[in-house]
């Protein structure tokens, strides 16, 4: 009995992931082949031309999505690094703090917040409207279905998730390592540049995956933000799968988006070099 | 001369930090403050003067207030199911040697690192392979997928800092595999399985893009509120986020306190 007690303990749960999700998985694989329609039904035809049909009609919105997603990634990069450096190293006592406030838009449905954007910036916004009746910009000028919105929109949405794993590798960088490295007569920069940036790569390589497979795959910010010329590759699987019902459409696409975010993942994690930053990204 | 240039370094930092969190908040004030505007029509983009009568009229709109029902009947139900079978995997994990373990721990980083658009398209080819209605049921199904790994890796990381002596102490006491359990390992644990808990019901009420491609016909709070995009999103909507945004910060500060008071 107690031998059987883990593979009883773990049943429920391998039940549930491979009924609903590495059976679908693989029922979407079928069915990215298959040919037919949503009235007669499809039918398996081995189909591969599915793929290059998909690419050919939607590889723009594909790659835009992958250039919105690497930007929004790089940009909250840019953005969260020295957040999480200063409450890392500076922030004290009030660490916790800081770390809630930069949390609290999560209490707020993310679908609210994005939308919360779009009044924020819509053209007679409260904004907009108010620098327009000032004179300070031209009664022409929007930001709503522009790249930037969607890219700034997308970097807003995820910057926490970019922010926590970069704080949490540079909260465990001893400080005398750095007081170490400025009596060796290194200055601040070289300091930063030889200890503490590669101490905290690991906090780096976790952020980047929490951020640019879910911003690339996103929907909501393009549908919201975004205009006609905004359209992200999440936008067309969802059309395909729900208004057109071209299901095989859809599941080739679908399966080209994952190949693609996973091959981007791992040429990441060979050009940081390493197996070393996947375990510390896993730990 | 560098420790003072280090010391304005820090001190803009500072006011960086704070201009970020600024920014991260600044839609949550829009969004409570719209629902205190008098507007007059449906679209509420633009101040109109201060009123508390979307709060009286919180639930006029009928299928707006089905939605928010849906979503946290599903957000309990789904909350329940994770957490009793994550728990279980988090211990079977944590605990035991087995076979098949690093496949399992596969499984579970698998679910995490699917993309939620994927994961919703797959369900979906399923659900139509099989003739499976869409409704509250799948919707149920898809949310305790997704929150799964979640607990599962909380109460594991719980698990492995238990001391294992208790349990084999209790047994030597007398004490049956379900009493060793409940008295000894399940208050040791119970801080990670209520963490667990909270992350899934919060993944569960907030699901947008899984929750669009299997709900069928039934509609959550998420998918309401995109729906409405084009037409304007009535006041109620700011409101009830308003009410949902308190309710967190308030659970979420009294956590805090009462984890300190324990230490």
């Amino acid at each position: 009995m107690r031998r059987l007690t883990p593979y009883l303990l773990a049943l429920p749960s391998w039940m549930w992931l491979s009924i609903f999700l590495v059976v679908p998985l693989a029922a979407m694989a079928s069915v990215s082949l298959q040919t037919g329609n949503a009235i007669d039904g499809f039918a398996m035809t081995f189909s591969f031309s599915n793929y290059a049909d998909a690419l050919s009609t939607y590889s723009p919105q594909l790659f835009r999505s992958l250039g919105y997603g690497a930007l929004a990634t790089v940009a909250m990069l840019l953005i969260g690094y020295p957040v999480a450096y200063w409450i890392a190293f500076k922030g004290g006592r009030r660490k916790s703090v800081y770390l809630f406030l930069l949390l609290l838009p999560f209490f707020v449905s993310f679908v609210l917040r994005t939308i919360s954007w779009g009044f924020l910036l819509s053209d007679d916004g409260i904004l907009l409207g108010t620098l327009k009746s000032w004179g300070l910009l031209p009664a022409g000028f929007h930001v709503l279905a522009t790249t930037f919105a969607v890219v700034a929109g997308l970097t807003y949405n995820w910057l926490p998730f970019m922010i926590l794993p970069i704080y949490v590798s540079l909260e465990r960088v001893d400080p005398r390592t750095v007081e170490a490295a400025q009596d060796l007569y290194a200055s601040r920069a070289a300091a930063f540049r030889r200890v503490v940036l590669p101490l905290s790569l690991p906090g780096v390589f976790a952020g980047v995956l929490m951020t640019f497979v879910p911003a690339t795959a996103d929907p909501v910010n393009a549908q919201v933000l975004g205009g006609t010329g905004n359209t992200m590759i999440g936008n067309i699987i969802q059309t395909e799968y729900l208004t057109n019902l071209d299901y095989p459409t859809a599941s080739a696409l679908s399966f080209t988006l994952m190949a693609m975010l996973l091959v981007g993942i791992f040429v990441y994690a060979k050009a940081l070099g390493t197996e070393n930053v996947l375990e510390a990204a896993a730990r | 001369m560098r420790s003072r240039g280090g010391r304005l370094g820090d001190r803009l930092l500072h006011v960086y930090t704070w201009l970020v969190i600024l920014w991260l908040s600044s839609p949550i004030a829009v969004m409570i403050m719209f629902g205190f505007n008098d507007t007059p029509s449906k679209s509420n983009t633009s101040w109109h003067g201060f009123t508390l009568k979307w709060y009286q009229q919180l639930f006029e709109i009928s299928d707006l207030t089905t939605a928010l029902r849906n979503s946290i009947y599903i957000a309990l139900i789904s909350t329940v199911i994770t957490v009793v079978i994550g728990t279980m995997l988090g211990l079977a994990l944590g605990r035991h040697r087995f076979r098949g373990q690093g496949a399992t721990n596969f499984l579970v980083f698998a679910a995490i690192s699917t993309p939620e658009l994927v994961m919703g398209a797959s369900l979906l080819s399923l659900f139509v392979s099989a003739n499976l209605p869409r409704d509250a049921i799948t919707i149920t199904i898809a949310h305790v997928l997704f929150s799964l790994s979640f607990v599962t890796v909380t109460v594991r990381a719980r698990v492995v800092t238990l001391d294992p002596s208790m349990e084999e102490a209790a047994r030597d006491l007398g004490a049956t595999t379900w009493g060793t359990f409940r008295q000894v390992t399940l208050p040791a644990i119970l801080p990670g399985v209520l963490a667990g808990a909270m992350l899934a019901f919060a993944l569960s009420i907030d699901d947008y893009v899984v929750t669009s491609f299997v709900n069928g016909s039934t509609l959550t709070f998420p998918l309401w509120i995109v729906g409405s995009v084009k037409t304007g999103i009535p006041p109620q909507v700011n409101v009830m986020g308003t009410l949902i945004f308190g309710l967190g910060v308030l659970i979420a500060i009294g956590n805090a306190v009462a984890a300190r008071r324990r230490t």
